[in-house]
């Protein structure tokens, strides 16, 4: 999706290359994702899929984006997918039986949803460049994404703090069947397993 | 982007260090096995052996992971909230107690709850 300055495809900057380069690790490690047999792998996979795409956003001048790619996807939602697979019985070797008959529905689901997501977005930036990393006057900066954020998308942003509420609460009524702490003990022997 | 420089110098001589490392032990290194060596290691301790299939690990596991991710996020935000601080006065500061105040209503209830005592 980057869209070259001035049309320069034939002398491509240092900088696009990197992105490309960065794009092809990700999607490299997308397609290891979903075809590896070891569950674990898969998630190990996705992290390197995360980091290239945070690489990509770094390229692109975008830098608190970058980074939060790196903390909330490589180090959060990676953590949360192994304990997924830890919690449920998932095993830890190979698995011969990850193809499910749905094949063909997911490739159909696969290709519309990319040819959606390039149109929008090549219809959406044709005209856009990717600021070169010397004109950048920090765009993607901490300072001017937190005085957008906390100044024109102020609603947006006290909603997420609700939905993280709800996700905690989820989270607790799911795992905890128990009312107090006093219960905790006396009712574990059987509660352990189930949920 | 000169300042990822550093950075990338950086990651690249750890990962130099890592591989020429490992190629030495491997090279150099004599290879005496024995059913010690050969033992997952688990930090020290005597290694919990595998239950039969697989097994599962108990489900506080994933409240804490997403106390974890929910409390990520939150000091995700601050990040950008304190860098442009100034420029926001005392209208961020409300935006962002009252913010911080919801995702603290979660945490006393998981507290009140006795999720954060792990037995």
């Amino acid at each position: 999706m980057t869209v070259l300055a001035e049309g320069s495809y034939a002398s491509p900057t240092g900088q696009e290359i990197v992105f490309v380069l960065l794009g092809v690790v990700t999607l490299a490690a997308a397609v290891l994702v979903v075809t590896t047999r070891r569950l674990v792998h898969a998630a190990l996979w996705l992290v390197v899929a995360f980091g290239a795409l945070a690489g990509c956003y770094l390229v692109m001048s975008a830098e608190l984006v970058a980074w939060v790619q790196v903390l909330i996807y490589v180090g959060a939602v990676v953590v949360l997918l192994l304990f997924g697979i830890m919690l449920t019985r998932a095993p830890i070797g190979p698995s011969t039986d990850l193809d499910g008959a749905n094949r063909p529905a997911a490739v159909v689901v696969a290709v519309a949803l990319a040819g959606v997501l390039v149109t929008v977005i090549v219809d959406g930036f044709r005209t856009a460049y990717v600021p070169s990393a010397r004109a950048s006057s920090g765009a993607g900066s901490a300072e001017t994404i937190g005085a957008a954020l906390f100044r024109d998308w102020v609603l947006p942003f006290e909603a997420l703090s609700v939905l993280l509420l709800a996700a905690l609460i989820g989270a607790i009524v799911l795992s905890r069947r128990e009312i107090g702490p006093a219960e905790t003990d006396a009712r574990r022997g059987g509660g352990e397993g189930e949920g | 982007m000169e300042l990822y420089v550093p950075i990338l110098v950086l990651a690249a001589l750890s990962a130099g260090f890592a591989a020429v490392n490992l190629l030495i032990a491997a090279v150099a290194g004599p290879k005496r096995y024995n059913r010690a060596k050969l033992e997952a290691y688990e930090c020290g301790i005597e290694p919990t052996p595998q239950p039969v299939g697989g097994g599962r690990f108990p489900i506080k596991y994933y409240l804490t992971a997403m106390l974890f991710i929910v409390f990520d996020i939150e000091i995700i935000f601050l990040y950008p909230w304190a860098a442009s601080f100034d420029r926001l006065g005392i209208f961020g500061l409300v935006e962002m107690v009252l913010f911080i105040v919801t995702v603290l209503v979660a945490y006393v209830y998981i507290w009140r709850r006795g999720g954060l005592e792990w037995d």
